[in-house]
C-alpha cells in the first residue's frame, strides 16, 4: 500500500495513532481536538490576554495569579497544558524569557516559538548579555530599568505582561490587542504604536 | 505539599553532575551548579521529570523560583537578576 508520496514518518504516525486509539489511551476525537487547539494557538491569543489586562485591573490580578485560568476565561483551551506564569513588567523592571535547556514556550497562548528562540545564540546570550541581546532586537532598555531574565527550565511556561504604551488612552481592547506581538510577550521588544 | 524553603530563604544549588555518571535527564542548568541564590516563590509541586523521562515512578517535588545574581555566575554579565525554576532536591540551605 505504499506510494511515492508516503514517507516512513507518515507510516509511523499512522501506526502510533492506530495504537493509541486501539489501546484506549486517547480517542480519535481527542487527537482531532488537540490538532485543532494547536492550529489555533498563535500570539493573537496572548495578545488578547495582554489587552484585557491593560483595560481591566481585576482581570490583570487574576492573570498574574494564574495565567492558565485567565487564558481559559478568554476561551483559550488550556486542558493538558503546563501551568502558565505571567511576568509583570513595571516602570522599573523588565522581564525577558528564555529556555536555556531546550525550547520551553507557552505554545497554548503564543503558538510555535520563533526560530531564534530555539537558537543556541539566543539561549546563551539571554542569560549572560541580555542588554546586548535586546539591542539586537532594536530595544534600548534605559539604564535605570532593571532587567530580570527568567530561564524557563521546568514545569511552568512563562509570558511577559508588557507595559501599556503611552498614546493608547481610550483605545478599545481589540485595537490594543492588535499592537501586541510575540516578541513583546517574550520580552525582547516593547509594544509600539503603528 | 509544604515548602521546605519559604520565600526569602538563601539557598545553594547542589554542585552535583549526574550527567558524568550515566544516562540522565536534568532540568537544572549546568551554569547554576554550586551557585547561591534566594528563593523568590514556591511554584507548586510536580512529578520529578528526571524519573518521568525514563518512565520510572516519580516522586512529587516542590518547585521554586530562585533568583540569582548573574554576576555571581559570569563576572561580565549584563542583567540584574536571573530567575530559574528549580526542584527542591537540587537545593540546600546556604
Amino acid at each position: 500500500m505504499s506510494s511515492l508520496l508516503e514517507t516512513p514518518s507518515d507510516r509511523l504516525l499512522a501506526a502510533v495513532r492506530q495504537l493509541l486509539t486501539a489501546k484506549g489511551v486517547v480517542t480519535r476525537e481527542e487527537i482531532a481536538e488537540r490538532i485543532r487547539t494547536t492550529d489555533n494557538a498563535s500570539p493573537a491569543q496572548g495578545a488578547r490576554m495582554v489587552a484585557r489586562a491593560w483595560v481591566d485591573a481585576a482581570y490583570r490580578a487574576r492573570m498574574l495569579a494564574d495565567g492558565a485560568k485567565a487564558a481559559e476565561e478568554l476561551g483559550i483551551p488550556m486542558r493538558g497544558m503546563p501551568p502558565l506564569g505571567v511576568l509583570e513588567d513595571t516602570a522599573g523592571e523588565h522581564n525577558v524569557v528564555v529556555c536555556t535547556l531546550c525550547s520551553c514556550y507557552p505554545r497554548a497562548v503564543l503558538g510555535y516559538p520563533p526560530f531564534w528562540f530555539k537558537s543556541a545564540a539566543y539561549r546563551a546570550r539571554a542569560v549572560r548579555d541580555p542588554r546586548g541581546l535586546l539591542l539586537e532586537f532594536g530595544t534600548a532598555l534605559p539604564a535605570w530599568v532593571k532587567l530580570r531574565v527568567v530561564d524557563s527550565t521546568a514545569d511552568y511556561r512563562w509570558m511577559v505582561l508588557p507595559l501599556r504604551p503611552a498614546g493608547t488612552e481610550g483605545w478599545s481592547e481589540e485595537r490594543l490587542a492588535a499592537i501586541v506581538r510575540e516578541g513583546d510577550m517574550i520580552g525582547v521588544t516593547f509594544p509600539k504604536l503603528p | 505539599m509544604s515548602a521546605l524553603f519559604p520565600a526569602g530563604t538563601s539557598v545553594r544549588v547542589r554542585d552535583d553532575w549526574p550527567e558524568t555518571r550515566g544516562a540522565c535527564h536534568i532540568r537544572t542548568p549546568h551554569y547554576l551548579r554550586g551557585v547561591r541564590g534566594v528563593v523568590e516563590k514556591h511554584l507548586g509541586a510536580f512529578a520529578n521529570p528526571e524519573d518521568l523521562a525514563f518512565a520510572r515512578p516519580a516522586a512529587v517535588l516542590n518547585l521554586y523560583h530562585v533568583r540569582f545574581s548573574p554576576q555571581a555566575i559570569w563576572p561580565d554579565a549584563q542583567g540584574d537578576a536571573l530567575v530559574v525554576e528549580l526542584y527542591e532536591t537540587w537545593l540546600e540551605a546556604a
